[in-house]
């Protein structure tokens, strides 16, 4: 031992010359420096695992894959949100194709629809969210400049008319397009849908959307765990992360179950009318073959599958 | 055996045609199969059940029990000595009872739906004709035809349940359930919040640019 010592290159002296302090002083700014780097690793840790970063898009998951990711889910919203949430994945109902219409002679802008989306779908309770947005309107035309969705008056108020705008679940739809990494995409029953895990957060679909239909989350939701909606879905209402975009999708979670959409349920007025489009005999081919309908900004060709129309 | 060369191409032919005409009727197979789905057997389904107005055989007094519950007096302890004014459609000249009702409906008076030959506790027609309060759905839509058309249809009146009622039943509201008979027009309702301004700081924690 005592050889090894000596061997070591110790030159003389073992107080502080200008070498040792510059050494000293770079080796420390250098760890220090190192350290900070990392910092931001060791935040991730627990928001981002390996199995998350490594997860495969949505539709490239057998049901075995989805099983642990709805699994992984369950129970990441546990740990977040301290609730026992079911993460199910209803498919596409055979011979079914969505469609929504909404009677604007008879809503009468109670936000009724919108406070049922925000408490079905588990949005962020801070900001209010909802994805439908009730324009009031000027009676006479459709502009939306002349809109307001921010009025808190008693409703109807005379000389105006009230717009409830939310996805339109385009035929056609521009998000699909725009979004570069086929994060969105249309189901066989007409529902556009995002694989959260998927989505980048790059807004273009939002951009894209004639209709003002997606919603970025700016931040993470907060939702006390009581009110936490724990009949959930992949494609629909789990609770979204931080940094990704999310619509409408009809409720497919109750729909593709045969239940109606939360918005239609809580419409006072009964203004809301949905149904499968492949059925002659439904309530929604009904309205169509039999009022007065039209689709919004029809010019752009995106063929939505959401109707207005009027009495007579 | 030899055959002709003729023999053959009309084999060859006969084979070609049966393969297109087959496929041509995958085809339309397959399209009949899109358009228009398999309906359900109607044994199958689950009913739509229409919520049931309250029947009409009781009234409050102004007066209440040890509980605090309003004691209530069937109709006919009135009516049945009083005889009808086929001309009052108001609470007004009333002297007892039904006097908080405030009555704007059109030009009917009491008696255009209320039955007197019933004593009040049930609802007659335009032709005469007696109907209970369970069915009084018919009695609205004496007048209200588009409405009753639209509601049979499925476009008028809110509802919960399955829009497929292979998969459950259906609750449909009833005429009553939100129009007052005696005071039909929808009343103003103030609305639910709206959504909060992301760029108004008081509402939420921050700003984004």
């Amino acid at each position: 031992m005592s050889d090894s010592n000596a061997s070591l290159p110790i030159i003389d002296n073992p107080g502080v010359n200008r070498r040792r302090f510059l050494k000293t002083a770079g080796a420390t700014l250098g760890l220090a420096a190192w350290a900070a780097a990392m910092k931001p690793l060791l935040d991730l840790t627990p928001e981002v695992n390996a199995d998350e970063f490594l997860q495969k898009h949505y539709r490239e998951l057998t049901p075995e894959q989805k099983a642990v990711v709805f699994k992984r889910l369950e129970e990441e919203a546990k740990a977040e949100y301290d609730v026992d949430v079911t993460i199910s994945d209803p498919p596409p109902m055979e011979n079914v194709l969505f469609g929504y219409a909404l009677n604007l002679s008879v809503c009468i802008g109670c936000r009724k629809c919108a406070e049922a989306c925000h408490i079905e779908n588990n949005h962020d309770r801070a900001s209010n969210n909802s994805y439908i947005c009730v324009f009031e309107m000027e009676k006479g035309g459709i502009d939306f400049e002349k809109g307001n969705a921010t009025y808190d008056h008693p409703v109807p108020a005379p000389g105006k008319y009230y717009m409830p705008v939310q996805c339109q679940q385009c035929e056609n739809a521009p998000c699909v397009t725009a979004c570069p990494i086929e994060a969105t995409w249309k189901e066989k029953d007409g529902i556009v849908v995002v694989d959260y895990n998927w989505c980048i957060g790059c807004r273009y679909c939002e951009a894209a959307c004639p209709y003002h239909a997606r919603r970025f989350n700016w931040e993470k939701p907060e939702i006390p765990a009581e009110e936490v909606n724990p009949d959930q879905s992949y494609l629909s209402n789990r609770i979204r992360p931080q940094g990704v975009m999310e619509k409408c999708t009809f409720c497919l979670h109750r729909t593709r179950e045969g239940r109606l959409p939360a918005c239609l349920e809580a419409c006072p007025t009964g203004a809301r009318v949905f149904g499968n489009l492949l059925d002659p005999d439904s309530e929604i081919r009904w309205v169509i073959e039999n009022k007065r309908t039209f689709v919004l900004k029809e010019e752009l060709g995106t063929k939505p599958r959401f109707f207005y129309y009027f009495d007579e | 055996m030899k055959i002709s060369a003729g023999k053959m191409l009309f084999f060859v032919g006969l084979i070609i045609i049966s393969a297109i005409a087959a496929q041509m009727y995958a085809s339309v197979k397959q399209r009949e199969r899109i358009v228009s789905p398999p309906q359900a057997e109607y044994s199958t389904l689950f009913p739509v059940k229409i919520n049931a107005p309250k029947p009409l055989a009781e009234i409050a007094t102004d007066q209440k029990d040890a509980k605090g519950n309003a004691i209530l007096v069937s109709c006919q302890s009135c009516h049945s000595v009083r005889s009808p004014n086929p001309q009052n459609g108001s609470a007004g000249p009333l002297i007892s009872f039904h006097q908080d009702l405030d009555f704007v409906h059109g030009k009917l008076v009491c008696i255009s739906c209320h039955n007197p030959e019933g004593y009040y506790a049930d609802f007659r027609l335009a032709s005469g004709e007696s109907i209970n309060p369970e069915n009084v759905m018919t009695l609205c839509a004496q007048c209200h035809g588009p409405q009753f058309r639209d509601y049979q249809n499925g476009s008028h009146g809110g509802m919960t349940g399955h829009w497929d009622l292979r998969k459950g039943p259906r609750q449909r509201n009833h005429c009553v359930d939100c129009h007052d008979p005696h005071k039909p027009a929808f009343p103003l309702f103030r609305p639910v919040a709206g959504p909060n301004d992301r760029f108004t700081p008081h509402q939420t924690k921050g700003t984004h640019e």
